[in-house]
């Protein structure tokens, strides 16, 4: 290789992690061959979902290029930002499927809760490391206040899978701030007391949902129908899976919401309990990559957002699989890169981007 | 609370956030162990109830129905058969509001208020699950303009059915039967002999006739497909099939044609007429008029036919040649003659005179022709039908002895003729009055008995029987409608075979007594005026029967008692004499003199049957006829 060319793949590389990118890579490749069977070998559904993660890639990339103190900067203003939108949303927003979730900007329709997947735990980050010397308890306060203002606006939309996450990412930043154990405790009493509250406040859909959890056969054609129908796939795959293509409930049309939400169950029903296992592994090993750049990020800014970009991905992962096996209610969450759909891919790509910038960006800094 | 944290020392606040990360990594690894334990749960340990349930999703058991045999009369008229045609179905369960639905599809389809009805009673009826039809053959237009629309009606669909088609209708409405969906107590019956799973996706069973006796052959063997379904319930692909065994046909020894003569020579008259080939029992005529359509109930009945059939005057749906019973009136007469040679209470020539009455222990019993007939023997006693031979005749013999003679011709036994149904009779004696009444026999009950009279009541099957057994010359076969069963894949035909029951202990010369009389009756007697000209010699006997109607659960209706009072009209008789081709009774009821109603009837049957002869319209003789005799 010429010096010239070593430079120019040093140029592209230099802020890729290759861990992170390894796996992502990965599991990308997984998730294309599991549409591709849930999709009923629909070329284009697979093709459309390759462009989407051309485009992951390169947001990916180029957030790994940005240097995090840049993003500090651009915290606030895209918080801001989120929440004009979202307060649009709650006024002029288009309702499709019963919910108010996308705003039309005239060219284009976006939904402004995704940005704040990312836009919140920023600010949050932002926010604490601003005020890093003299954080008392009055700064946890202000947070909670920071954090519950888009959730309440997101789960008005309604849209329980994307609160629920920002929930998860704004919890992670606060508990990584330190925040104290014993407010951490109060915090779970006023939950669990807020509970009848928080039940009278829910849709009758989302009620339902939880409910079911607890009984799925009690409605095994309405919301039961769901869970009924990815547990069976899943169990009916046994160790070793029905084999790539294979799957009866995926191809006998048993499994709602296929290529979206419930590819699990696609997976799991063609690959079993190994491919579980495996998928598991894959997960905990980009998840623990994570968790040593979190330890290792050199600003309280960097460790935080980092650890809650890591911990984020967590929640996505697990409460997909939870969903789909029949551990926890139906949410909407995708299985983060193997389920079809571009904006939850490039909001996931765009945390690894973070995650990648703060692994490499830390030497710059430290200097 | 003071909490404010302090966070100066740098490294301590790094060993904090760490021990922090630490426990969410922890967090995050009880969580993947939760998960994986799940994943063990659902695919090691419950696999099998998974797999089960998935298999249970993917694959579906579709019955196929078999086509149901073809029934034909000995010649191939078809008289009920199988056509193809589509109905529209509404499975109850799925629907809210059944009412609205249907205003719904009335808009795409013609649906009266009588399919409304028929539906609304096929919904009592039924408590299953299954799709019912609103609408059944459907026109292409209808099919079309529904199949449009189908989207708007997820609990509706169109099905292609075999439906079950009687030809010629009301003619053979009482012998064939008809189908209808099957009931509870039905499948109850089904379960108990183990043949549900055989009529799965059978929506029809046999109810009456030889539908009903044939059941089991004309039904056939239910296949099987078992097809891989996705979630909507639409077949993906067939795994595996097992056809089904069609229904076997039914040939029967009845003559399209020759019914239908027979019908049509009752004009409007009620009654029933059984014509049987002595030398095997085969039925070539069973006729109860009046008949109904059977067709009606093949989709199940509308309530209105239904009750229009129901509480007729007529009673239609009463199989009279089966099940109504009759006294048999004069027609008994060669019968007791026979009984007296038999145990020699008689000779041939032996006579008595005859004043016109006969006076048993200060009761008088009274000849129908006043005066009498003078000196009668037991040839004129026959071809006169004198009441007074056989009062003492009766007298000398007892109950006992007449009711032993005549239980061999089967008078008050059932047949055992292949259809179901079948009434019993009552043939007197000691013994079955006390059984019936808890009452001695008097003597002078068997007065009336001696001229058919009294408690005798046979079905015309059993009077048809007993005079083609005498024609065979005493040896009696059992009844049959059926000739073969012809399996429709190997056309091997299974016989019905005639089935001689017994040759009744009768000596010839006693039989040629009676034979010669019953061709006296219709060459010179009260039947021979309805023979008149008959291009062959037959032998028959006339027969006036009071009687009080039809006996089955009779209804007091007033404005037919008066006709109801009348007499009935009997006749039986076979021809030709010398080698008899053909025997037969008939009953008319309550039009009067057995010579001027039911004779007529039996002429024009014989006359098809040994000539071909095609019936002119019916000739009644007038009131001062020579016959007042019976």
């Amino acid at each position: 290789m010429t010096p010239a060319i070593r430079r120019i793949g040093d140029y592209f590389t230099r802020h890729i992690d290759g861990v992170v990118f390894g796996t992502v890579l990965g599991l990308m490749a997984a998730g294309l061959m599991v549409l591709f069977s849930a999709s009923n070998a629909n070329l284009a559904r697979v093709s459309g979902q390759l462009a989407n993660m051309l485009i992951a890639f390169g947001v990916m990339w180029a957030c790994a290029n940005i240097p995090p103190h840049y993003l500090a900067r651009l915290a606030l203003p895209l918080y801001l930002l989120g929440m004009l939108l979202l307060a649009a949303v709650a006024l002029f927003g288009d309702v499709v499927h019963g919910a108010r979730r996308w705003l039309d900007l005239g060219i284009t329709r976006i939904q402004p809760s995704e940005l704040m997947k990312i836009a919140v735990p920023l600010a949050l980050a932002w926010y604490f490391d601003r005020y890093e010397a003299t954080l008392r308890l009055g700064n946890y306060a202000v947070a909670v206040v920071m954090l519950a203002i888009p959730i309440a606006l997101i789960v008005r939309q309604p849209d329980l899978g994307t609160a629920l996450l920002i929930t998860a990412s704004g919890f992670f930043v606060l508990f990584l701030a330190g925040l104290s154990w014993r407010v951490i405790a109060g915090l779970a009493v006023a939950g669990i007391a807020s509970l009848p509250f928080a039940w009278s406040v829910l849709h009758d859909y989302q009620r339902q949902r939880i409910l079911t959890l607890f009984d799925p056969a009690q409605d095994p054609l309405g919301t039961g129908y769901h869970t009924i129908q990815s547990t069976i796939a899943v169990g009916s795959g046994g160790l070793f899976g029905k084999g790539w293509l294979n799957g009866t409930q995926t191809h006998l049309d048993f499994i709602p919401e296929r290529t979206t939400d419930f590819i699990f169950a696609v997976y799991s029903e063609e690959f079993g309990l190994f491919g579980n296992l495996v998928l598991l592994a894959t997960f905990l090993l980009v998840i623990g990559r994570g968790m040593m750049i979190t330890a290792n990020a050199p600003t309280l800014f960097t460790r935080l957002l980092a650890g809650a970009i890591t911990l984020t991905f967590f929640t996505y992962a697990f409460v997909n699989m939870g969903m789909v096996s029949g551990i926890l209610p139906v949410v909407g969450v995708p299985l983060p890169l193997i389920s079809y759909g571009g904006t939850a891919l490039v909001s996931i790509c765009l945390g690894f981007g973070i995650l990648m910038s703060i692994a490499t960006h830390k030497k710059l800094v430290q200097t | 609370m003071s909490v404010a944290v302090e966070l100066r020392n740098s490294r301590l606040e790094i060993y904090h956030f760490r021990l922090r990360l630490a426990i969410a990594a922890g967090f995050m690894l009880a969580m993947f162990g939760l998960l994986a334990a799940r994943f063990v749960y659902l695919q090691v340990v419950k696999h099998e109830h998974y797999q089960t349930l998935a298999e249970a999703n993917r694959i579906s058991i579709v019955p196929i129905v078999p086509n149901r045999g073809i029934i034909s009369d000995r010649n191939g008229v078809v008289l009920a058969h199988n056509y193809s045609a589509y109905t529209l179905e509404i499975t109850p369960d799925k629907v809210d509001d059944l009412e609205r639905l249907i205003n719904e599809l009335a808009t795409l389809v013609d649906i009266t208020p009588k399919d409304r009805r028929r539906f609304r009673k096929l919904l009592e009826e039924s408590k299953n699950f299954e799709s019912l039809p609103i609408r059944t053959r459907l026109s292409e237009e209808e099919i079309a303009r529904f199949a449009a629309n189908r989207y708007r009606f997820p609990s509706v669909e169109i099905n292609a059915r075999l439906f079950r088609q009687y030809p010629r209708g009301e003619l053979f409405s009482h012998v064939v039967g008809y189908i209808g969906r099957i009931n509870q107590r039905e499948l109850d019956q089904l379960e108990a002999d183990g043949l549900v799973a055989n009529y799965r996706g059978t929506d029809y069973i046999g109810k009456t006739g030889l539908e009903q006796s044939y059941e089991r052959f004309l039904h056939g063997t239910t296949g099987v497909e078992e097809v891989e379904v996705d979630s909507g319930g639409r077949a993906v692909r067939s795994i595996s099939r097992s056809p089904p065994v069609s229904g076997n046909n039914l040939v029967l020894t009845l003559d399209a044609k020759l019914q239908e003569v027979a019908y049509r020579a009752f004009g409007d008259r009620r009654g029933a007429l059984v014509a049987i080939e002595p030398s095997t029992g085969g039925v070539l005529a069973f006729v109860s008029k009046p008949g109904f359509d059977p067709n009606l109930f093949v989709d199940g009945i509308d309530p209105q036919n239904w009750n229009e059939l129901n509480s007729s005057a007529d009673r239609p749906l009463v199989n009279r040649a089966l099940s109504g019973t009759y006294p048999p009136g004069s027609t008994f007469k060669p019968f007791m003659a026979l009984a007296g040679l038999t145990y020699g209470k008689r000779t041939p020539q032996q006579t008595i005179s005859d004043p016109g009455y006969f006076n048993f222990g200060g009761h008088v019993f009274h000849d129908s022709r006043p005066g009498g007939l003078g000196t009668v023997d037991m040839y004129k006693s026959i071809v006169k039908s004198s009441d007074t031979y056989y009062y003492m005749l009766a007298n000398d013999m007892g109950i006992d002895a007449i009711a032993k003679f005549m239980a061999q011709f089967g008078f008050g036994a059932r047949t055992g003729i292949d259809v179901t149904g079948e009434a019993v009779g009552v043939l007197p004696s000691q013994e079955w009055k006390m059984r019936r009444f808890q009452q001695k026999w008097f003597a002078g009950e068997t007065i009336s008995v001696g001229i058919g009279q009294g408690y005798n009541a046979y079905t015309p099957l059993q009077l048809a029987t007993a005079i083609a057994t005498l024609a065979n010359d005493g040896v009696m076969f059992r009844p049959r409608i059926v000739d073969y069963v012809e399996d429709i894949r190997t056309r091997e035909r299974t016989a019905v075979e005639p089935n001689p029951l017994r040759t009744l202990d009768i000596k010839p010369e006693h039989l040629a007594v009676i034979k010669q009389a019953l061709i006296g009756v219709n060459k010179e007697g009260t039947g021979a005026r309805a023979f008149a000209g008959a291009g062959y010699v037959s032998a028959g006997k006339t027969g006036t029967a009071q009687v009080i109607g039809v006996k089955q659960g009779e209804k007091y209706v007033e404005s037919r008692v008066q006709e109801h009072l009348r007499d009935h009209a009997l006749f039986i008789a076979y021809a030709p004499a010398d080698n008899p081709k053909i025997a037969l009774a008939v009953i008319v009821e309550n039009s009067g003199f057995g010579a001027r109603y039911a004779a007529p009837i039996a002429r024009q049957v014989l006359d098809y049957y040994l000539l071909g002869k095609e019936p002119r319209p019916l000739k009644r003789g007038k009131d001062e006829d020579d016959d007042a005799g019976d």
